[in-house]
């Protein structure tokens, strides 16, 4: 009952850069236990390098100590790996309400080939509707993201990277 | 709830709490393997685990670094911002392989003075002399001008690439992990070099000059890449690395698609030499790491015992 609780605090904790998304949607919250009278929430990192880490846990931290839980500890679980395959339907809607692209399907498992052409995508304008866009860069402000511009709107937008 | 006392002779006192859950960003480290199991798999000597997690880690650090000076500095923002993507990616590599060679055996980590708060990673990116380093040479070269780092980054990420999809297949589940994962952001690094190198040979005189100047500066650093020291040797024969000689032939594959499509031929400049055989994976390295850490290091060594 008590990591029911406790699972319901975390899974309405949100990501510090994309704060329209729970960690949940978002698909780094892998689990969360009670052990004893300890909290042990369990997250994964979308890149090896996420800043946002940090945040993650603190954010998580200080909302089960809010909710009464003295006791929290936030573990990290390398394996397997995030992938933008993690984002649940519900997070997929929330980014596109909010402007931004969500993900395709992430490439298979196997060797990667180098094609040496941009990545091909079927992309929307989350703002017009239009398919006509055109990818500014494969890398933006978070580490998860490419720049793309509408060609109707004009707009520029962010696209959640497969991964 | 009780107002702590302001403590007003001390303008960073109060970022120094024990409890960072108020602030927007965390003010305190991460351990980036915190409950993860990091034992040591049966039949592999701790000290070689670590020491290939260096080798590893350190490859990525040293090119993080020098790709992070390119920030503010980059032809456009667009490649300003990749550039410093790619940096982060690598930095995030670098943290888990330097964390995973700590956990394996401490006995690598630096000595700092006691009660020193910093983790072992940052005693091991902070603390070490360009000799403890064991990165590869190719990775700790200035930039030079963007051909030169585009050169240099598609010949280093081709080559990761290859090693990583093959250490998925670890012994060692940690390993496995940071490479499962670093395969997926490589592709976009290596996929990113490949297209800016055609970019630029097929551009003006000028951009193929500088490309092709750069590829051939760095040729000379490659050949290291595929050489396998006796750490490599031992922890592939353990099943929890790669023989980096095994990587050659599809290097030169992936890397042959790109020159071939670029119109450019394979440079033919001969391996810059070790010393007595002995060359980066060793601790030898060329005068430009030295340079780089001590700008790398200069403030964490002021201040051993600093927080951040």
């Amino acid at each position: 009952m008590v990591s029911v609780l406790a699972a319901d605090v975390a899974a309405r904790v949100t990501d510090p850069e994309l704060p329209m998304l729970t960690l949940a949607d978002l698909g780094v919250l892998r689990d969360v236990a009670v052990e004893d009278d300890t909290v042990v929430v369990t997250i994964t990192p979308t890149y090896s390098g996420c800043p946002a880490m940090a945040t993650m846990r603190d954010d998580l931290v200080r909302s089960l100590h809010e909710a009464g839980f003295a006791e929290v500890r936030v573990d990290v679980r390398l394996h397997p790996a995030w992938s933008s395959d993690d984002i649940t339907d519900e997070g997929r809607r929330r980014l596109a309400r909010a402007g931004i692209s969500p993900p395709g399907p992430a490439p298979a498992h196997g060797p990667v080939a180098l094609s040496l052409l941009p990545t091909r995508r079927t992309i929307s304008c989350p703002r017009c509707g239009s398919d006509r866009a055109e990818l500014t860069s494969e890398f933006g402000a978070t580490a998860c993201k490419a720049l793309y511009r509408c060609a109707d709107c004009l707009e520029p937008f962010e696209h959640v990277k497969e991964i | 709830m009780p107002v702590e006392p302001v403590e007003h002779d001390n303008a960073y006192e109060g970022l120094m709490g024990g409890n960072d859950a108020h602030w927007a960003f965390g003010t305190d480290f991460e351990d980036p393997l915190a409950g993860v199991d990091t034992t040591v798999p049966d039949g592999v000597d701790p000290a070689d685990l670590a020491a290939y997690c260096l080798m590893l880690g350190d490859d990525a650090l040293v090119l993080s670094h020098r790709l992070s000076e390119w920030c503010s500095n980059a032809p456009d923002l667009e490649e300003d911002i990749a550039l410093a993507n790619i940096a982060l990616d690598l930095l995030g590599q670098a943290r888990l392989l330097l964390a995973r060679a700590a956990a394996a055996d401490p006995a690598c980590v630096p000595a700092l003075p006691d009660g020193s708060p910093v983790p072992a990673e940052d005693a091991l990116g902070f603390f070490r002399d360009d000799h403890g380093f064991r990165n590869v040479r190719l990775v700790e070269a200035d930039n030079g001008d963007f051909g030169e780092t585009i050169a240099r980054l598609l010949v280093f990420s081709v080559w990761r690439m290859a090693l990583l999809e093959r250490l998925r297949g670890s012994r060692d589940a940690v390993l496995a992990a940071v490479a499962a994962k670093g395969v997926k952001e490589t592709a976009y690094h290596r996929d990113f070099a490949g297209r800016w190198f055609l970019t630029l040979a097929r551009g003006t005189d000028e951009s193929r000059r500088r490309v092709l100047d750069g590829l051939a500066r760095v040729w000379p650093t490659r050949a290291e890449l595929f050489v396998t020291h006796d750490v490599e040797r031992r922890v592939a024969r353990a099943g929890v690395g790669v023989d980096p000689a095994t990587l050659l032939e599809e290097a030169d594959e992936v890397l042959g698609q790109v020159l071939s499509a670029s119109g450019v031929e394979r440079p033919g400049a001969a391996p810059l030499a070790g010393v007595s055989g002995r060359a980066g994976r060793d601790g030898l390295h060329t005068e430009a790491l030295g340079r780089m850490l001590a700008m790398m290091q200069v403030v964490a060594r002021e201040h051993p015992g600093g927080r951040w």
